[in-house]
């Protein structure tokens, strides 16, 4: 029964990325990212990796789709046909055929594909994986640390470094993107107040426009549809 | 989106739950799923709610940039503290045996405040990024 519901979910995380290749409208398209992983959320919870689901379900589903919104409020949601500014009829173009991309990315599938064939099988209690210091996680960590989530020991106590680095990690990415878009902020305005605070609290706020029925994108002349053709 | 009534009355309806139950994650994490960066994510989702109902200036009232660029950094200070701590009181660095009497309540101890650390750094983190996105499409107006 298990195995069912994990093909079905497969199925679905199949044909919603499928979708999200194939759909012209980014704003359905970003929204189908949210379904994926909610689906990808389903699948840990069925694998019982509760944790991660709930990660999955906050970062994933929640904050990365507003995130992918904002964007959206700033580039447009609509994908526009390729305008050709030279006009130059004699230059008969021939539509360039993905075969040569279809085939690396077939390859690459192939070889991943066949790597996992070498992997022991999923639950195994033989694995590699089971017999380093999980059964130690797992058996002692009741009067070691005497907190009954597992999960919660071994990433804040017994791998409390690493999780000290992907805090930092978090903290790293925070500073990346304010660096980023202040320096553009600085160069649109000659030097002036580059973190903008002031400015910021200014400003309404620009993105619930995507929820709008009508999203204008402002970015016509982008040929960002030129690979999928006319769909 | 400030115009629409049953959004308004919804969100304030939902915005402490939200708060209160990141809450939860973060102090339920030891015996449940959950933990700091859930719980972190959770507060910030409540603010991005907010936020996206009654206009990011209103927001901003409530959370301020720079509380949250503050908090980012705040929380891997916590986390390092923690660690720093642990090697003043004798103990190899984020060995937290050694943060209390006994090994396992300093366990506890060391484990409630560096989730503290993680959670209000993801907070910080999430909501700067949120606001530097949300604040870049209005910087023509």
């Amino acid at each position: 029964m298990e195995i069912l519901i994990d093909f079905a979910l497969l199925a679905f995380l199949g044909a919603t990325a499928l979708a999200v290749v194939r759909v012209r409208n980014l704003f359905a398209a970003v929204m189908l990212t949210g379904i994926y992983s909610f689906l990808s959320a389903s699948l840990f919870t069925v694998m019982d990796a509760v944790d991660v689901a709930f990660t999955e379900a906050a970062v994933g589903a929640g904050f990365s789709t507003v995130l992918m919104l904002a964007t959206l409020a700033l580039v447009g949601s609509r994908v526009t046909e390729p305008q050709f500014r030279i006009i130059d009829v004699s230059v008969k173009v021939p539509p360039k055929r993905p075969v040569f991309p279809l085939f690396v990315v077939i390859l690459t599938g192939a070889i991943l594909v066949y790597g996992t064939l070498d992997m022991p099988a999923f639950g195994d209690p033989t694995n590699p994986i089971h017999q380093h210091v999980a059964p130690h996680y797992l058996e002692e960590s009741g009067h070691e640390i005497g907190i009954p989530n597992v999960v919660t020991s071994v990433l804040a106590s017994y791998r409390g470094y690493d999780t000290m680095g992907e805090t930092t990690v978090v903290f790293t990415a925070a500073v990346g993107v304010m660096i980023l878009l202040s320096a553009m902020r600085r160069r649109d305005r000659f030097g002036e107040e580059a973190w903008g605070d002031e400015r910021v609290e200014t400003l309404d706020i620009g993105f619930v426009d995507a929820f709008g029925s009508e999203m204008e994108g402002q970015g016509e002349g982008e040929d960002t549809g030129r690979e999928g053709g006319a769909g | 989106m400030s115009d629409q009534v049953i959004l308004r009355v919804a969100t304030k309806l939902a915005v402490p739950a939200v708060l209160l139950f990141a809450l939860y994650v973060q102090f339920h994490g030891d015996f449940g799923p959950g933990g700091g960066f859930q719980a972190g994510v959770i507060l910030a989702a409540g603010m991005v709610l907010y936020a996206m109902v009654f206009g990011l200036r209103r927001a901003q009232e409530v959370f301020p940039t720079a509380v949250a660029r503050f908090l980012a950094a705040l929380g891997v200070l916590i986390y390092a503290g923690v660690g720093l701590v642990s090697v003043f009181l004798g103990g190899d660095f984020l060995d937290y045996a050694v943060l209390a009497q006994d090994p396992e309540h300093g366990q506890h101890l060391g484990i409630l405040l560096v989730e503290l650390g993680v959670m209000v750094t993801v907070q910080g983190v999430m909501l700067t990024i949120f606001y530097f996105y949300a604040a870049r499409g209005r910087e023509d107006l």
